[in-house]
């Protein structure tokens, strides 16, 4: 567990030792601003919520989190830092876990700094301040785990840019899995189940439910299982593929 | 302290590391002579944990590296080649972090710090970014990160490769003053380097370990040993070959590489300089140069590595 916390501040401090945090912050800002304000028509709707801020997560992270994750590990390939790393008195997972946490911990930075909308709202009008507590977990979850995948593919690849498009790609999959117009298409030929299994594996889907404001643990534990198994996924990648 | 045992490694279709078992023991310093992609920094990489071995594995103060891998890791201080570092950490940072992951917390590791900044000389670089030090500060950043725990086997790859020469000393320096209590393995293709400061010299070429010796037995297998070097002032390098070549002790008669008189070799590597000397007395050359040579570690290492690589040249 010391390995862990000593991984994880480092790697934090790591990504503020270089402008290119901050760079991400604002643009995360900025685009979450734009989107919920133009596109999400944030004051035209005349209602005092946060539905279109968060309506806009999934499809913004699509972009930023690969661009969060693609460094963890390619970079200390590209490096060779990975082998001083990895021949430190460490276990792989604790190596994992810290990476991972650091970065999970960051995107929470990030998304904590759009409070400003919060508050917002709650000057404008009167939230339900519950739904927007929920969505905000739901958000920072699915983070998570697109984090996770993300993580994962950076473990295999020197190439940042190789790690930033597999992520976008599969990140972009597991989102869309559930989206209207994807159930549109599958439905009339395909079978229910893989209209409910499309659903049941959609980050958008369980996103979504939890920003209606019902926290279901099952929800919940589908963001963690998914974060588990990549991150699992991911040691088994180090271990095996660390000299490549 | 260090057992290699029958370590391998494929990649692919090529065997980087062919079966290689050695020994090091407290206070041995052994040099790990190899052209490159001779398959030095692979072996370290499996002693270290880093790459699994197709076959073989290393013991570390008795902790087997496939078995026991946290317990052998703590056994060792590791410097890789180039020693690559996080770019952006200052050198404070980064030995603190490797200190924190190797346990040692607060005063504890303020301590070992300040004692391993002392003997490596890093204090003027500690708080500028790594990135923008010199290769030998760099260097040395890593070798501070190897050592900061007093490690009883310490393995270092290339440790003295792109350095100037006051910045080889100090290095060897630091592998000399650490030797009593230690069992090092320092890689190298430089030869100075291990007559400077290796009790033991393995040469390893394509994979496999072709002598294991020390650097002056080895030394005494090159074809120079004991050659004699003589020179003698309006004598013709002919005349001095045709009376040398006479003597029943002598093998050979060659000009010298400089041009100055010639290199006399003995038969069998014995000892001929008394008998040279009565020769040119005898014969009352003006000599200007008599001396025995010992025979030189960059011959016997081409010799070796060189006569390996025929048979696998002929094969492929
Ligand atoms: N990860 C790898 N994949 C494939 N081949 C490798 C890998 N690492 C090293 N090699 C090959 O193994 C051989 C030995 O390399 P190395 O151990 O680095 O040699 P040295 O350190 O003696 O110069 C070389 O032919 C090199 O190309
Ligand atoms: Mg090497």
């Amino acid at each position: 567990m010391r390995a862990v916390a000593t991984i994880f501040r480092r790697e934090l401090a790591g990504y503020f030792a270089t402008p290119l945090a901050y760079v991400f912050i604002v643009i995360f800002l900025v685009m979450a601003g734009m989107l919920t304000f133009f596109v999400g028509n944030f004051f035209g709707r005349g209602q005092a919520d946060l539905e279109p801020f968060f309506a806009f997560h999934p499809w913004l992270y699509l972009v930023l989190i690969p661009a969060l994750s693609m460094r963890l590990w390619a970079e200390e390939r590209r490096s060779g830092t990975i082998e001083l790393f990895l021949t430190l008195p460490i276990r792989t997972t604790e190596a994992v876990a810290g990476k991972f946490l650091a970065a999970w911990c960051f995107a929470g930075i990030a998304l904590s700094l759009t409070f400003p909308f919060w508050i917002t709202v709650n000057i404008l009008g009167r939230p339900d301040n519950g739904v927007i507590a929920a969505s905000y977990l739901a958000s920072w979850l699915m983070a998570g785990a697109m984090l996770a995948v993300g993580a994962c593919v950076s473990a295999v690849t020197k190439n940042q840019v190789i790690a930033f498009v597999v992520t976008a790609a599969l990140v972009f999959l597991f989102t869309a899995a559930g989206a209207p117009a994807v159930l549109g298409a599958l439905s009339g030929w395909a079978p229910q189940w893989l209209l409910d299994a499309s659903v049941q594996m959609s980050f958008a889907g369980h996103f979504s439910a939890i920003t209606r404001g019902v926290v279901d643990l099952r929800d919940v534990f589908y963001f963690v299982s998914v974060m588990v198994a990549f991150l699992f996924a991911n040691a088994i990648l180090i271990d095996l593929e660390k000299a490549e | 302290m260090l057992e290699i045992r029958h370590l391998v490694k494929h990649f692919g279709a090529l065997v980087a590391v062919d079966d290689v078992s050695f020994a090091v023991a407290r206070g041995e310093v052994l040099g790990f002579l190899g052209p490159s992609g001779a398959g030095k920094s692979t072996t370290m990489k499996m002693i270290t944990g880093f790459v699994p071995p197709s076959s073989g594995t290393s013991v570390i103060c008795g902790y087997d590296i496939l078995r026991a891998p946290l317990a052998a890791k703590r056994c060792i201080g590791y410097l890789l080649e180039g020693a690559p570092a996080y770019p952006d950490m200052t050198p404070a940072a980064f030995l603190e972090f490797v200190a924190h992951i190797r346990g040692f917390r607060g005063r504890e590791a303020k301590r070992r710090i300040g004692r391993i900044v002392e003997t490596i000389h890093i204090a003027d670089v500690m708080h500028q970014p790594i990135e923008i030090l010199s290769k030998g500060y760099r260097r040395r950043v890593g070798v501070a990160q190897a050592l900061l725990h007093d490690p009883p086997v310490v393995i270092l790859d290339e440790p003295t490769d792109g350095l100037d020469p006051n910045q080889k000393y100090e290095m060897r320096r630091i592998i000399d003053e650490m030797r009593p209590n230690k069992a090092i393995v320092i890689s190298t293709h430089l030869l100075e380097e291990v007559e400077a400061v290796c009790s033991r010299a393995i040469i390893i070429a394509h994979g496999r370990i072709l002598a294991d010796a020390t650097p002056a037995e080895l030394a005494r297998r090159s074809r120079r040993h004991n050659a004699v070097r003589l020179a003698a002032a309006g004598i013709s390098e002919a005349r001095l070959r045709a009376e040398l070549i006479r003597l029943p002790m002598v093998a050979a008669v060659e000009a010298a590489p400089d041009g100055e008189g010639v290199s006399v070799f003995p038969r069998d590597g014995q000892d001929i300089v008394a008998d040279l000397a009565d020769l040119a007395r005898a014969h009352r050359w003006p000599v200007t140069l008599l001396r025995v040579e010992q025979g030189r570690l960059d011959e016997v290492f081409r010799e070796i590595t060189t006569a390996a690589a025929a048979p696998a040249a002929a094969a492929a």
